[in-house]
């Protein structure tokens, strides 16, 4: 009898052991970069830098961008990097950078994020390059490479270059919705001010109006959205956005500094079926 | 392939019931308590008598002609389901075209009324009531149309307005039976053209019915010989019924029909339907007894709905859309009797399931921009348990009915997209909502030869409909807006009052009737004005909100006269009004309305002439989209004439309406669209025996 327990025990606990211990006999090795698309890569200084981003490339507006460096010679990805980037617009007759945020590690530590707002898209005689400054292991490297930015794949406008009623030159990004529903979205911008051709501060506590529209269905309007406020922590702008069907959108916008002055943009009214200051949305 | 997809959705038909039943357990019990306290009466239970005076307040429209082939009594026996429904003294039918009229009981309309098809509750997938479930029946398929005001129809459902029971024709046992007949008829203003064949066999247990029936009609003539385009039409019907009887006292019958309509024409539309099919099918099991209870009827049924909306024949239209939907029902009922010398009880146990759905994708004229969608009936699932019981008391001379239904209604919204673009509107809405229905009614009935005089009073409550509670941007072409539903809607409640005095001698009987509604929190739509409208054109959007009240009254009189045996009048005379808590005109509230008959009818020979009409629209309301309509009379007359060739009975009856070719609409008429001009009607029914 005893030995028929024992024998019904342990093969119970043999089942536990096997079912249990079935997945985690190897670590999987979870890729940091798997939801992400690799734009381009670089090879200097006997490394390999890969730039990626949820796109498969670069647009004018708002771009996210995952940075890890590759030891060429141990096929290892570095850890910890310190990595600063200045992307610069070379032009035909001047030179500029863009808004921009600084890099910082990820939960994986082989990858940092940060985020750059390119304003327009290079072209043949206009093109744009990402200087970065990068410390690995100790030591400093420094390379600059040309990249490509293209416009939106759907031609929709979704960062907005202008000089406001102030006479300043202000670059506003939208960030979120990036995959936009039917439903009230989370609405996201960045608001740069144009300080010089290399500095471009965030701009606080300035509000932006929004008025989304569908000009294919007679200008037709969603209820309960939310205005765009200044955020301190995350250093943008926050709203709600309602769209209340499938198609292309065109969300008016109507820039106000913090004495509620108009910088930018018009009411959408009868007469005037669209603001001046706008970003586009088609799903 | 069909039959197996019937087949198949049977089989989910009863999960559904499992479910159903799981959920309404409690209810169960409340039945089952009931039939224990009716065991403690058994006492005092005798054989069935039939001394209690029957309440009769319900009219009967009489359709088929296969058990008794009158043809006489009708003046156009081809006619729709909607002309028959027409002749009924409180129905009006809403017209959007030719065809699929919506039936309107006491100036109300489907969300107010309870509309079976042999008890079964079906409901139209088409988000603009484009789909009345009348439409998804022909008159092949009914024997009759049983019409309940107010409370008394709650027997069928919740319902503030009434009910209406298409009764399914069928053989019923009959012994001995096997018929054919064809049937044709022809009628010049739109070129209709109607052909059916039936065929039943049926003896003493056993019995198969089916028929089928095609309509065809082109664009018809308005008085005076205006075109009303798109007012076309195409629609057939199959339908089979069976019956076994496995010993005196237990049988089971099945149902099927199916129903499709192609290229159906709206006139008072801005879009037609290039599709509206149903399949409609139950079983039922019927005892002669159950225990001390009488009449054991029970039924599943399943049914489906697609309808598919259109706007391509249309020349110019500010955007071209798709407009699909789809609505699926499961239920069950189950009921019995209880007869004791003075009292009469009927116990009903009932529920369905049903889930609608409909889309909108708009295709803009910019071809390069993406198409635009959205779910107009977000996917909501209805599941809806009730018991209702009635006792008809008996007393010297009178009697006393009292009935009640108390009913446990849930909506689910099943759908996240769906779900998502409500919470535009309601961010903070559930997508699963109960409530509690509840209806009671005394109906009281005492004769003083030669006066009847009936009187009753009643209340009663009702969900929001679907539309009304979870609609999405529904344009309503009649006041041009948009409609959004409201979840947040409360129950809509009516307290009814009725009176009917008749006076009935041999040749002469003539009876006033009225009624009258107080609907606290009564459903409308409201503009609010904040809102943008997605229509291109439309005038604004409103909001469904329940009003403080509203108040509805019709009186009625009716006399009927037999100036010679095969010789009679009749004449009607109606009255309504209704009006909201601030004085504001109801939206569809008949002008004073009239209608007369004169009928000959002896042996072979049969002769109509009837006017019908109505006086200047005085109470209407712009807010909703009204206009006055204009008083109007119309002359209709019609001759029939039976011959028998051998055994079989042939049939040929043809008749003028709209004799004076008036051109006219009424106030139940979308935006006005006209109706019929003279019409030249023919009909020719061949009986086999």
């Amino acid at each position: 009898m005893k030995t028929i327990k024992l024998f019904i025990s342990f093969t119970i606990l043999f089942i536990i052991f096997v079912s249990c211990s079935s997945d985690d006999d190897d670590i999987v090795e979870v890729n940091p970069v798997a939801e992400l698309n690799l734009v381009t890569e670089f090879k200097t200084n006997g490394h390999i830098i890969e730039l990626y981003s949820k796109n498969n490339n670069f647009t004018t507006g708002y771009n996210e961008v995952y940075i890890r460096i590759k030891d060429l010679t141990s096929e290892n990805y570095f850890s910890d990097a310190e990595i600063t980037w200045i992307p610069m617009m070379h032009m035909v007759d001047r030179e500029h950078s863009c808004p921009k945020s600084t890099l910082t590690l990820t939960e994986n530590t082989t990858v940092s994020k940060g985020f750059l707002i390119f304003q327009m898209s290079g072209n043949v005689e206009e093109y744009w390059d990402l200087k970065l400054n990068y410390k690995v292991n100790g030591n400093t490297f420094e390379t600059t490479h040309r990249i490509e930015v293209f416009l939106p794949a759907d031609g929709k406008q979704k960062v907005s270059v202008f000089k406001g009623s102030d006479d300043t030159r202000y670059i506003l990004a939208m960030v979120a919705p990036a995959e936009p529903e039917v439903k009230v979205n989370d609405f996201v911008a960045t608001l740069y001010k144009m300080e010089n051709m290399m500095s471009f501060p965030v701009v606080e506590n300035y509000k932006i109006t929004v008025d989304p529209r569908m000009p294919g269905m007679g200008n037709h309007s969603s209820p309960n959205n939310k205005d765009l406020t200044y955020d301190a922590i995350s250093k943008m702008y926050r709203g709600k956005l309602s769209l209340t069907m499938t198609g292309y959108w065109k969300i008016n916008l109507k820039l106000l500094n913090d004495k509620n002055e108009v910088l930018k943009g018009e009411d959408v009214t009868d007469e005037n079926p669209e603001s001046s200051l706008y970003f586009e949305l088609e799903f | 392939m069909k039959i197996i997809t019937v087949v198949s959705n049977s089989l989910c038909t009863f999960l559904e019931l499992v479910l159903i039943c799981t959920n309404s357990s409690y209810l169960l019990m409340y039945f089952l308590t009931l039939s224990i306290f009716v065991n403690g009466q058994e006492v005092t239970q005798e054989k069935q008598g039939d001394t209690i005076l029957p309440i009769h307040l319900e009219e009967v429209i009489l359709i088929s002609a296969k058990k008794h082939f009158d043809y006489q009594k009708q003046a156009k026996p081809l006619s729709s389901i909607d002309e028959y429904l027409e002749s009924a003294q409180k129905v009006n039918m809403v017209k959007r075209g030719a065809y699929a009229w919506e039936p309107m009981l006491n100036n109300m309309s489907s969300e107010r009324l309870s509309i079976t098809i042999d008890g079964m509750r079906i409901f139209g997938a088409c988000t603009d009531k484009m789909d009345p479930i009348t439409s998804y029946v022909d008159v092949s398929n009914l024997s009759e149309a049983k019409i309940a005001s107010g409370q008394q129809g709650a027997e069928q459902g919740v319902c503030i307005g009434g009910a209406i029971d298409l009764k399914i024709d069928k053989s019923n046992f009959k012994e001995n039976l096997f018929t054919m007949s064809l049937e044709d008829g022809f009628e010049t203003n739109n070129e209709l053209k109607v052909l059916g064949a039936e065929a039943n066999y049926s003896n003493a247990t056993f019995y198969i019915d089916g028929d089928i029936i095609y309509r065809k009609a082109e664009n018809y003539f308005a008085g005076g010989g205006e075109e009303v385009n798109f007012s076309q039409y195409e629609k057939y019907n199959l339908s089979l019924n069976g019956g076994y009887k496995f010993d005196t006292g237990h049988q089971l019958t099945t149902t099927i029909i199916y129903d499709e309509a192609r290229d159906v024409g709206y006139p008072a539309l801005p879009m037609d339907v290039s599709l509206a099919q149903a399949v409609i099918t139950s079983v039922s099991y019927e005892q002669d007894a159950l225990g001390i209870l009488s009449t054991w009827k029970s039924k599943v049924y399943f049914n489906k709905v697609t309808h598919v909306m259109d706007d391509s024949q249309r020349p110019d239209v500010p955007i071209r859309m798709d407009m699909p939907g789809w609505s699926d029902t499961y239920g069950f009922f189950s009921q019995a009797n209880l007869k004791t010398d003075k009292h009469s009880f009927l116990f009903k146990l009932d529920g369905f399931y049903n889930r609608s759905l409909a889309e909108m994708t708009m295709y803009p004229n910019n071809p390069e921009e993406a198409p635009m969608f959205m779910l107009t009936w977000p996917d909501v699932r209805t599941l809806n348990t009730g018991v209702y019981m009635e006792d008809t008391i008996g007393f010297k001379e009178s009697s006393l009915k009292v009935s009640t239904r108390v009913t446990a209604h849930n909506n689910r919204i099943a759908d996240e997209f769906g779900l998502n673009s409500l919470r535009i509107f309601y961010p903070d809405i559930e997508a699963s909502q109960t409530r509690f229905l509840s209806s009671i009614s005394a109906q009281y009935s005492k004769q003083f030869k030669p006066f009847q005089l009936n009187f009753g009073v009643s209340y009663g409550t009702r969900a929001p409909s679907v539309s009304e509670g979870y609609g999405f941007y529904l344009f309503n072409s009649f006041d041009n807006h948009d409609y959004v539903g409201n979840p947040d809607l409360q129950n809509e409640q009516s307290i009814e009052a009725n009176v009917k005095i008749s006076l009935k001698k041999s040749k002469f009987t003539i009876s006033m009737d009225g009624n009258i509604f107080r609907m606290p929190d009564f459903i409308i739509g409201e503009i609010d004005s904040t809102l943008s409208t997605m229509t291109i054109g439309a005038d604004g959007v409103k909001i469904y909100t329940n009003l403080r009240y509203a108040d509805m009254i019709n009186l009625s009189l009716n006399t009927e006269y037999k100036i010679l045996p095969e010789l009679m009048w009749s004449g009607f005379v109606s009255y309504h009004r209704g009006a909201d808590n601030q004085n504001r005109d109801l939206p569809f509230i008949s002008p004073l309305a009239y209608r007369s008959f004169i009928r000959y009818n002896k042996e072979s020979l049969y002769g109509e002439l009837s006017i019908r009409g109505a006086g200047k629209q005085v109470n209407f309301n712009p807010e909703f989209g009204e206009d006055q309509t204009l008083a109007y009379t119309v002359f209709s007359m019609a001759l029939g004439k039976t011959f028998y060739i051998s055994n079989n009975q042939l049939y040929a009856k043809a008749g003028i309406e709209n004799i004076f070719d008036k051109y006219y609409s009424t106030y139940t008429d979308w935006r006005n669209v006209p109706r019929m001009g003279r019409n030249f009607f023919f009909t020719i029914s061949y009986k086999i025996n």
